[in-house]
């Protein structure tokens, strides 16, 4: 199958590419572009450990072709830190121990990252809710909230000065 | 996982995807949010020779009120649903049960068209669809063409949708005072379809059910109207041994299919207890109105 040139904003660069149309978003993140940040669990759009932020909303990428990206713009996990400073996101996993093997923790970042914008002052219910599409083996998610719930006091504390 | 080999078209206009569609045949399909299709794929449960994508066609996305009915855009993504003030208000049922289905997502890509289309008796919409009395647009070479939802769904995976027409909008009717709703759905865990569900719309007049409508979501090879149930509260005063009565004609006509999530009898009871809790949560709203 002839392969298609795309071209789209990632991180806040430009990339082109040639991808077959059959070639998911997750693939030409990984392999092509080598960002290996994002993360294969399932590849059956279940645990988010491919999420994604695709024009502004998070998206599994194992279930968006990388030709749909064509024009768009995607946000992965490499793109939170800015200049060595790591993104309250990160700094709440870490402070929080939100985080044990590591295997979700990219996925439950970006959706953390635009969780927050979608709720800036979330109960942990809502944390709940707007993070259950992303699952951890590991850490019975209690830090997991509690690091989202850093994040947002930093960030509301940052944006409100 | 990776799906087949395939040809990738994005139009930009409807008129332009029923022309590929024509063209291409058999061997095309429509790609909507993917949630359903592309996973398939993955599987080699369908292996197009080619992919018309939806997405880039701006007119098939959005929702708005027309002489009473609301039309709401087949590419409308359930998160965009449940962000409606206008549906909230007019068409409450449907935002409630797309906040059911699985993970926010999953909801930013999965349309109310996909979810319709797809035939797959998991899927809730179908099910809301008829509680709402909702009727498809179906568009085609050979023009337009309406089809309320009752008629729609056929059998698994097969609905009413000709290979080369497109469901590009739904309509529903805004709801009236004295309007009750409710989906309630039992799932074993976040991002699994319904063990079973039961979506109810009712209307009050004076304390008396003018009408109402029960559908039932993976009890069957498509979603059933629970039409004897209807029956049997309709012009009543809906009361406990009203609900009870209604709630064994709606087990009466489960077909459901056994599966990991339970049994014949577990699914059938289960689609009865659905739909006593639904009908009592639709009633509750109805007279809070
Ligand atoms: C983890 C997970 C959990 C899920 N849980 C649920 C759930 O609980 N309840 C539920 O209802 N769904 C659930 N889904 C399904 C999901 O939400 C899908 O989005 C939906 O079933 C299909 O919609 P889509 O827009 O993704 O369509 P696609 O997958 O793109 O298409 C599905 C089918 O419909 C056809 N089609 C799409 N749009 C049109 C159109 N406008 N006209 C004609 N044909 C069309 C396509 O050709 C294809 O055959 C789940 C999915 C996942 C991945
Ligand atoms: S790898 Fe995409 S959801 Fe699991
Ligand atoms: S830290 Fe191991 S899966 Fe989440």
């Amino acid at each position: 199958m002839a392969k298609q040139h795309i071209v789209f904003s990632l991180n806040g660069g430009v990339v082109e590419i040639l991808v077959e149309p059959r070639t998911l978003l997750i693939h030409a993140l990984r392999e092509t572009l080598g960002q290996t940040g994002s993360h294969i669990g399932c590849e059956t759009s279940h645990c988010g450990a491919c999420t994604v932020d695709f024009n502004g909303k998070s998206v599994k990428s194992c279930t968006v072709l990388a030709v749909q990206a064509d024009g768009g713009e995607v946000l992965t996990v490499e793109g939170l830190a800015h200049n060595g400073a790591l993104h309250p996101v990160q700094e709440g996993f870490m402070q929080e121990h939100g985080l044990q093997c590591g295997f979700c923790t990219p996925g439950m970042l970006i959706r953390a990252y635009r969780f927050l914008q979608e709720n800036p002052s979330p109960t942990d219910e809502d944390i709940r809710m707007g993070m259950s599409g992303n699952l951890c083996r590991c850490t019975g998610y209690q830090n997991i909230v509690k690091a989202v719930q850093y994040a947002a006091n930093k960030l509301r504390a940052t944006q409100g000065a | 996982m990776i799906p087949g080999t395939f040809d990738y078209h994005a139009p930009a206009t409807v008129d332009e995807a029923i022309r590929l569609l024509g063209e291409l045949g058999d061997e095309a399909k429509l790609l909507a949010g993917g949630h359903s299709l592309l996973p398939m794929m993955k599987l080699r449960f369908a292996s197009p020779k080619h992919l018309i994508d939806l997405n880039r066609i701006g007119a098939l996305k959005g929702i708005r009120e027309q002489s009473g009915m609301i039309h709401i855009g087949a590419m409308t993504t359930e998160n965009e649903l449940i962000a409606s003030a206008l549906l909230r208000e007019k068409c409450p049922l449907l935002p409630e049960a797309a906040k059911w289905i699985s993970d926010p997502q999953v909801r930013n890509c999965g349309t109310l068209g996909g979810d319709i289309a797809h035939g797959d008796p998991g899927n809730d919409h179908p099910a809301v669809m008829m509680a709402v009395d909702a009727v498809f647009v179906l568009q085609g070479p050979r023009g337009e063409r309406l089809i309320v939802a009752d008629r729609f769904f056929h059998g698994l995976y097969y609905t009413e949708l000709a290979p080369d027409e497109i469901l590009t909008e739904i309509r529903i009717p805004a709801v009236s005072k004295g309007t009750g709703y409710a989906y309630c759905k039992l799932k074993r865990k976040t991002g699994d379809f319904a063990t079973a569900a039961a979506a109810v719309q009712l209307r009050l007049d004076g304390g008396v059910c003018k009408k109402i409508n029960i559908a039932l979501t993976n009890v069957a090879p498509t979603a059933l109207k629970a039409g004897d149930a209807e029956m049997s509260l309709t012009g009543k005063v809906i009361d406990e041994a009203l609900i009870e009565q209604a709630a064994r004609k709606a087990m009466a006509v489960c077909d459901p299919a056994e599966d990991q999530r339970g049994n014949r009898d577990y699914k059938t009871h289960m689609a009865g207890e659905m739909t006593r809790r639904a009908i009592r949560q639709a009633l509750a709203r109805a007279k809070g109105n």
